[in-house]
């Protein structure tokens, strides 16, 4: 078993991409000559060539209008958009152009290509470099949104998404890059499929990324009170795997989304119109999401961390929810 | 073919200007009846029309070649025209037909037509710039030698995207030929009022690209302008800002009546008109005044057959909605 962290992962996938493929190209700002600031596109421009790994200036719409001119003309490109919150200084050309080129124009045009996204709170960068910014993008048809939370499945959904035709979001967590785990998997992740990450009976906790693994934490509590928690990792938020959850709380009957943002708009939010639209009769007590507070992510780490859900918290609404 | 300067010989600058003057022809004929097509309640939502502008992107496509790309703005019936789209698929786009160019999925601001490199009209100020630089990017990646042209309004070089694009396109020298259509107004407001110097083009040197600025009205001049560019960008020297200096002869879209232009001035521009210009320069030349009435002749009869087709075409069906958003 080979041990790489989250972060080795997606130089790996990238490097295995560009590799396999001469139309896959990566640019974005400072990701050639300095590897990145993540230091996930290290050693790429020395591998490849400045041809194929450019760093960009500062300028996120010429970024994303780039990639998709190119994307259009067979080129495959991956770009960065390093802090995810920097969609906003490009949210014309992630939220108009990209997703609706092709259907614009009936299908004259496919734009396959790859952006990743650095997403998550927990660093202490403050409200405009922390946000899930996944969830800006659930109203916006014509994307596909992948958010992996281990090694494994940053590897295999990095290449899943290079790979797809389709313009794909992909957002690593800041706060995962150290992790380690192994890239073999019996079953590689692929786009639109959740895992059970932990199989239980008694309630089903939903959670990407950072959140996952405390939910994983909070399932370890519960345990040690005889409730068996099964914990799901969605992987993907578009398309949403609604079957895996919807059979998880049929056995479970009971629902809790764990995420690192506000109720409004998010995730967890579409995930429970959903279930409850079709199969309110599956649940035993109402289905809840345990989230960030209504407020913008604050600084300090005494702040942030209250902020972010614990899994104290997480734990804390189980029980709530149980004993409903 | 590439840019034609006053050495030509007469022969060919004929045949490039009889070429051009039925495009503009059929481009004014189009445009026409899209304005009346809105009285009749045949278009939906709302549409740009640029009746007066034909001889800046007749001129610069006529430079082009097989394989070179174009994008425009939703005010881009004339220049995906002058790529050579069909008549009656742009009027079917226009009004929503199922064999528009788009399947009526992209109406009068989208128009697209990716086989005859018209890559697609876009309606959000600006958007379009970067997306040419990818466009040309990927030509050199390739090999393939393929320009890409860029045409935008005066009122674009005031949103961010201009400034990343151009940029971008002169660190990379990507060929990307930026053409201004100087128009005058940015909607309904006059450049005086939203920018703060006269000469756009002087924007290029920021971006240490040539910008060079022609007589938009004069079809001879901006093609002689856009070949060489276009020679530049082929060879690769990277890109040019053209500003072509023309006029909007009709308000910015169809509920505009542009009472906001000084006493005067559309008069002025209506005699600078750029057919009339191209006609004069013709019969200069010594085509016939009987030609020409006969082209005009021809072409308002292909306006109107195109028309008349396009009319009769079905609706698209209402599941077709559901088809191409994924590829």
């Amino acid at each position: 078993m080979t041990e790489l962290t989250y972060r080795q992962a997606i130089t790996q996938a990238l490097a295995d991409e560009l590799e396999a493929d001469e139309r896959v190209i990566l640019f974005g700002e400072d990701v050639a000559a300095a590897g990145g600031v993540f230091k996930a596109t290290e050693g790429l421009q020395e591998r490849f060539g400045p041809r194929r790994v450019l760093d960009t200036p500062i300028s996120e719409q010429a970024i994303v209008g780039c990639a998709i001119g190119a994307a259009i003309r067979g080129l495959n490109p991956v770009i960065e958009i390093m802090f995810a919150d920097f969609a906003g200084v490009c949210f014309d050309q992630l939220a108009n152009e990209l997703p609706k080129y092709r259907y614009m124009t009936d299908g004259q045009v496919s734009v396959g290509m790859t952006v990743r996204l650095a997403n998550g709170a927990g660093g202490g960068f403050g409200a405009q470099h922390s946000q899930s910014v996944e969830n800006w993008f659930l109203n916006i048809i014509g994307l596909k949104i992948v958010t992996p939370a281990t090694p494994g499945d940053a590897y295999w959904l990095l290449r899943a998404a290079i790979r797809d035709p389709n313009p794909v979001l992909y957002f690593e967590h800041k706060n995962l890059y150290n992790l380690t785990g192994a890239l073999e998997a019996d079953e590689p992740a692929t786009i639109g499929k959740a895992a059970v990450v932990r199989a239980g009976g008694d309630i089903t906790l939903v959670a990407t990324q950072l959140m996952r693994h405390r939910a994983l934490e909070a399932a370890e509590l519960l345990a040690a009170e005889g409730v068996a928690a099964e914990v799901i990792d969605p992987r993907t938020i578009v398309p949403f795997d609604l079957d895996t959850v919807t059979a998880s709380v049929a056995k479970t009957n009971r629902l809790i989304c764990v995420q690192e943002s506000s109720q409004g708009g998010s995730w967890g939010a579409t995930l429970i119109a959903s279930l409850v639209a079709e199969n309110l009769e599956l649940l035993d007590a109402p289905p809840i999401i345990v989230g960030g507070d209504e407020t913008p992510i604050p600084y300090s780490g005494e702040l942030e961390a209250a902020w972010l859900p614990s899994p104290e918290r997480i734990a804390q609404a189980a029980r709530r929810t149980l004993a409903y | 073919m590439s840019g034609v300067s006053a050495d030509t010989p007469a022969a060919a600058r004929i045949e490039l200007g009889l070429r051009c003057f039925e495009r503009m022809l059929l481009i004014r004929g189009v445009e026409d009846e899209v304005q009346r097509m809105f009285t009749q309640g045949l278009v939906r939502g709302t549409t740009h029309l640029c009746q007066g502008q034909e001889a800046s992107c007749v001129g610069v496509c006529a430079a082009l070649r097989e394989g070179d790309t174009m994008t425009c703005t939703y005010r881009g019936h004339g220049a995906v025209l002058a790529m050579g789209a069909q008549a009656d698929e742009v009027f079917g786009e226009i009004m929503g037909k199922a064999k528009g160019l788009c399947g009526g999925k992209g109406g009068s601001m989208h128009l697209t037509d990716v086989r005859i490199g018209a890559y697609g009209s876009f309606a959000i100020v600006g958007a379009h710039l970067p997306i040419a630089v990818g466009l040309s990017f990927a030509s050199r990646y390739l090999g393939d030698d393929a320009v890409s042209v860029c045409f935008f309004g005066d009122g674009t070089t005031n949103i961010g995207a201009f400034h990343e694009a151009l940029n971008l396109a002169s660190l990379w020298k990507t060929p990307t030929i930026f053409v201004c259509e100087n128009n005058r107004y940015g909607e309904y407001s006059p450049q005086s009022l939203t920018t703060p110097i006269e000469r756009l083009a002087d924007r290029a040197a920021s971006y240490a690209m040539p910008g060079v600025v022609v007589d938009g009205n004069d079809l001879f001049a901006v093609h002689t302008i856009a070949g060489e560019a276009v020679e530049r960008a082929r060879s690769g020297e990277g890109p040019t800002l053209i500003e072509s200096l023309t006029y909007r002869q009709v308000g910015h879209s169809r509920s505009d009546p542009a009472k906001y232009r000084p006493e005067g001035e559309l008069d002025a521009w209506l005699a600078r008109d750029p057919i009339v210009l191209l006609e004069r320069a013709l019969i200069e030349l010594g085509v016939a005044e009987d030609d020409l009435a006969a082209r005009r002749g021809r072409v308002a009869e292909d306006v109107a057959g195109a028309l008349e087709r396009a009319k009769s075409w079905p609706d698209p069906a209402p599941e077709t909605r559901f088809e191409n958003i994924y590829t």
